[in-house]
């Protein structure tokens, strides 16, 4: 026998090493339990030199911009930044309470609620193995942090604390395919399932074929599932494709648009009201500004007249009738019921005088009074 | 150990020599490649195709050429990988014995540094380590993970192309025999 062990000495200890390995996924899969104490190992061995390496990355860089480049801009900066995102969360707070009532009663309502209690956390490092949406943060169980709290930034929710250690904690992201949680539509208040895929982009389940969902809605908590307190923003619906029985909605989730770095932890979660109008720091489309006048006659003729100002096309309408009925010597707002209108087929000249009416604008039945062309 | 001649397959046992290392290089070697797969890909998103604990685990286990030696760096690397992922502990843990018992079975066969035969063992590897976790995974855990034969091929060139350069640089702390 012994001599059979040593021939096969080697064979042997693999299957061994293999065998306990598979009792240990086996124990940990069958009881849904963890070996706590091997995880608490690594931690321990890893998030110490991943501290010195980040303060040293931290170090360097602060010398670089704080001393060499920027002196005290960058604290300054850092400083600035923490504070807006501080007032982020107080004004999407106040601007929820202030969609629901009257200023006062939301002050009052207000002053008698307290905000969500929040740990400030820092990522330092992401979780290891294939497809792996974990990140680990620099605050743990001696900061007050526990196993199931909610994860978020200004932007919206970013994860949960799946496993607290003392000095870290892994955070389970909105992304990974593992994650779940329920979210309420802002619009029809359709509660569904928020489930991550392993992609940037999430889905919801459990959303029934009849709801109404439509792609552009915002998507908030709902606080069903007793870790995200209700009214954190989740995301933006990207796309709803019919199915049965349940709708196919995928999420661009708002909490990581800006990248991972900080995070706040919530400690103490307080419950919101869905608002009624998206988060404040939704990016707003702004055009680019109408061209110079450069007196030319414009290609178009939808641009009007030479000198004619810049403006939407109701604009430059009221432009036009503001002229012929200069022209005339009439003023808008001042006739009488059943008075003579000015002749909109006229079109005034360029000094002002009458002109003939070969390029006028449609019959003043068809056009819109002069005074009710509105200013978008 | 210098490589010398054209040929791959070494003729004796005793051709092939055992390498052998410091003891803190034993330590520090696989805590930094586990350092760099949880750390540097927060900066620099693109390396997070590197499977530096893989990479170390196959060097180890092609050099100290002991099939023990190789399979308790795989599995001890393999659990601490598991430690810091939300998978139960053993899933990778599994995987990384298996290769560096494999790795180390191949180096007793072979002249190991050889920088074709290392990078064609260091693609085989990592084409095995994918493949193997994604069946662990499916039959074990019943997850419905993607493989997606084309990125894993590419993926193990790369990784292929960046463990030879990572063995030479290993190669310079070898104890002098």
């Amino acid at each position: 026998m012994e001599s059979f062990l040593n021939r096969y000495r080697s064979i042997t200890v693999l299957l061994l090493v293999i065998l306990a390995q598979l009792v240990l996924v086996a124990f940990q899969v069958k009881n849904d339990r963890d070996v706590r104490m091997i995880r608490v190992w690594t931690v321990t061995a890893v998030t110490p030199v991943a501290r010195l390496v980040e303060g040293l990355r931290g170090g360097s860089l602060g010398f670089i911009r704080n001393y060499v480049m920027l002196r005290d801009t960058h604290e300054e900066n850092r400083r600035l930044q923490a504070e807006v995102g501080r007032l982020k969360l107080d004004n999407y707070y106040l601007k929820s309470e202030l969609n629901m009532a009257e200023r006062a009663k939301a002050l009052a309502v207000f002053q008698s609620q307290t905000p969500s209690k929040t740990v400030a956390a820092t990522v330092i490092g992401i979780g290891a193995g294939t497809n792996s949406k974990v990140v680990m943060v620099d605050r743990g169980t001696v900061s007050g942090v526990e196993r199931g709290m909610a994860v978020v930034t200004p932007d919206g929710i970013v994860g949960k604390v799946i496993t607290a250690y003392p000095m870290a904690s892994s955070v389970l992201l909105i992304t990974d395919p593992d994650f779940a949680a329920g979210v309420v539509s802002q619009k029809s208040r359709v509660h569904g399932t928020l489930k991550g895929q392993g992609t940037p982009v999430c889905r919801v389940d459990y959303v029934p074929f009849e709801e109404k969902v439509e792609p552009g809605e915002w998507l908030y908590t709902s606080g069903d599932d007793r870790i995200f307190p209700r009214g954190f923003p989740v995301g933006v619906v990207k796309v709803v494709r019919g199915a049965q029985p349940f709708k196919e909605i995928l999420v661009d989730p708002s909490g990581m648009a800006r990248g991972l770095e900080d995070v706040l932890i919530l400690v103490e979660g307080v419950h919101q009201p869905i608002p009624d109008s998206p988060p404040a720091n939704q990016p707003v489309f702004i055009g680019s500004p109408p061209p110079a006048d450069d007196g030319k006659a414009p290609d178009n003729p939808r641009n009007g007249p030479p000198g004619a100002p810049a403006g939407t096309e109701a604009d430059k309408l009221r432009t036009q009738y503001q002229d012929i009925g200069a022209a005339q010597g009439h003023k808008f707002g001042e006739g009488v019921p059943g008075s003579k209108p000015p002749d909109f087929n006229l079109k005034p000249g360029p000094a002002g005088a009458p002109a003939g009416s070969g390029a006028a604008p449609p019959p003043s039945k068809a056009a819109p009074p002069p005074g009710g062309a509105s200013h978008p | 150990m210098s490589y010398t001649g054209g040929h791959i397959l070494l003729s004796s046992q005793r051709e092939g020599q055992i390498s052998r290392f410091p003891a803190w290089v034993m330590v520090v070697v696989p805590l930094g490649a586990i350092l760099f797969q949880v750390y540097v890909p927060l900066f620099f998103e693109f390396l997070s195709f590197l499977e530096m604990p893989l990479l170390v685990v196959v060097y180890f286990a092609l050099m100290r050429r002991s099939q023990i030696a190789g399979l308790t760096v795989g599995a001890l690397v393999g659990l601490a990988q598991d430690s810091l992922s939300k998978n139960p502990l053993g899933m990778l843990g599994i995987v990384n014995t298996l290769v560096g018992y494999f790795a180390a079975s191949v180096g007793l066969r072979l002249d190991v540094d050889h920088p074709l035969i290392r990078m064609l063992l260091t693609f085989f590897f990592f084409l095995f380590h994918q493949l193997f976790y994604w069946l662990m995974a499916r039959a074990l855990l019943g997850q419905q993970l993607a493989f997606e034969v084309q990125r894993t091929l590419v993926l193990g060139l790369l990784n292929a192309v960046v463990g030879i350069s990572l063995f030479h640089f290993l190669d310079k702390l070898r104890k002098a025999t």
